[in-house]
């Protein structure tokens, strides 16, 4: 099924679909963070506290996902350096956006983004004093959660995570615009009619991801260099912007 | 007008090739591309060295044999127009444009601006036919198709097989091709008996032929002198996963 060149496609767009789903439900959560400490704690803690099976079942799904969809990208570009082994003296586009002729480098770069997300927020280990952040906020009766809102906004004091943060997402919108069309066509589950229509709405998704993710840090940084107030509470004592 | 051609000069498949540059004299604006390149040729006669050799035939923009990448684009800057149907007017007094084979390894180079594109053959003897004889015009009108896949059929059937989608295609791929030879037979009630066997044979041709993947650039396309439509490549896409499904259970 997925060994012909057709079928790397269909692969691509079948972990592709699961990804677009997921950075959604990402960005949804996220945007707690804008309801107050409580309820994003709150959120974080009832992620946590999903039965064994399930939360790692997610995750080990969502695991599988960007490996194949990686590994399946490494060996469609491998074929196709292969199939031109010698491009044209004068390179001409003539209708390909930039962002669909660099998939490959924004894919790469969103993987990178991917293990630093993952060291920083849910191992842990970019900044080990996150496993000490715990609170009573947002916490059932009588127990301590992770304080996520506390760590958000301690990880985007440090304005070259920030920075990271915001370039990765914008990339994350390039890949989407390209990607999420491109399921339609790879599928082939389009009508004639409908191309124009896929590839605005495909555009309008991804800049609605970048915008949802992106308007946390921007926040925090617009907070830390006193542009806005907008973090109640604020935490940008300087027990927190040190480290 | 005057012209600075640089052309591309390959001795065979195992050569390294290179780029050659001549001054031409004398073009008219008038002239087809290909009308240049023969003035070229009796000057490279008269000094007494090697013609280039390119592909052409009818000279009407109807058989798919002439090729050519000038200045990077395949069949060179007029949208739906082949290599021969190409007017120098289009080009500019003193200009200097660089003319290039069709380049894929699928295609390898004969020699000069000649590539071999039997690849295509190969791909169409896969699967790009209606296995029975279905008869005769008369026939044929005794069989009534919508209208509408009529006109997409007759769409798909425009594709000449001149190699513009491949050389156009950052990858090389050959999917707009395979997806108008496809999708022509595949529309219609006499290919349709046929359509999971020709779909799954002419896609696993293309693969073994050494073509690239389709990356949804729409390169092809755009490059195309007939102006096939990408409609054909989620048509094929979505036939060949079809016809995967249901070989599962068959």
């Amino acid at each position: 099924m997925f060994s012909s060149s057709l079928g790397k496609k269909y692969l691509m767009a079948l972990t592709g679909i699961v990804l677009i789903g997921f950075v959604f439900v990402h960005m949804a959560g996220n945007l707690q963070v804008l309801l107050g400490q409580d309820k994003i704690n709150a959120y974080a803690h009832a992620l946590q506290s999903l039965p064994m099976p399930i939360l790692w079942g997610s995750r080990l799904f969502l695991l599988v996902c960007v490996i194949l969809h990686a590994w399946t990208a490494i060996v469609l570009i491998r074929e196709n350096r292969a199939a031109r082994p010698q491009g044209n003296d004068v390179e001409v586009t003539k209708r390909a956006g930039l962002s669909s002729l660099k998939m490959g480098l924004s894919g790469t770069i969103l993987l990178f983004f991917i293990v630093f997300h993952l060291l920083h927020f849910t191992i842990r280990t970019v900044y080990p004093e996150y496993n000490d952040m715990m609170t009573t906020v947002g916490a059932p009766e009588g127990e301590e959660v992770h304080d996520v809102y506390t760590m958000v906004l301690a990880g985007f004091q440090h304005i070259w995570v920030s920075v990271f943060y915001i370039v990765a997402m914008f990339l994350l919108c390039g890949h989407l615009s390209h990607g999420f069309s491109s399921v339609f066509q790879s599928l082939g589950i389009r009508s004639d009619s409908w191309r124009v229509k896929i590839e605005l709405g495909a555009k309008a998704y991804a800049w609605v991801i970048f915008l949802g993710f992106s308007i946390i840090p921007i926040l925090v940084l617009g907070q830390k260099l006193d542009f806005i107030s907008f973090f109640e509470p604020s935490l940008f004592s300087d027990s927190l912007a040190v480290r | 007008m005057k012209l600075i051609l640089r052309v591309w000069r390959q001795d065979g498949a195992e050569d390294e090739g290179r780029f050659e540059t001549h001054q031409l004299d004398g073009v008219s604006e008038d002239s087809s591309f290909l009308e240049m390149l023969d003035q070229l040729n009796e000057q490279l006669l008269e000094e007494g060295t090697e013609p280039i050799l390119f592909d052409h035939d009818c000279r009407e923009g109807i058989c798919g044999t002439c090729s050519l990448t000038i200045n990077g684009l395949a069949h060179g800057p007029e949208d739906s127009t082949t290599t021969c149907q190409l007017h120098m007017r289009k080009f500019s007094d003193g200009e200097t444009v660089t003319i290039e084979p069709f380049r894929a390894r699928a295609f390898p180079i004969v020699r000069d601006l000649v590539v071999d594109r039997s690849a295509f053959d190969r791909i169409t003897q896969a699967g790009g036919y209606i296995t029975v004889r279905t008869g005769s015009a008369p026939d044929g009108n005794a069989i009534p198709v919508p209208k509408d896949d009529s006109d997409k059929a007759m769409d798909a059937a425009a594709c000449i097989g001149c190699g513009a989608c491949v050389a156009s295609c950052k990858n090389a791929s050959a999917m707009l091709f395979t997806s108008a030879k496809a999708g022509h037979l595949n529309l219609l009630p006499q290919g349709k008996a046929e359509k999971d066997k020709r779909v799954l044979a002419m896609v696993e041709e293309m693969d073994n032929s050494g073509f690239g993947n389709c990356r949804n650039y729409g390169e092809c396309s755009a490059a195309c002198p007939k102006d096939i439509s990408l409609d054909y490549i989620a048509k094929l896409n979505r036939d060949h996963a079809a016809a995967k499904v249901r070989k599962i259970f068959t």
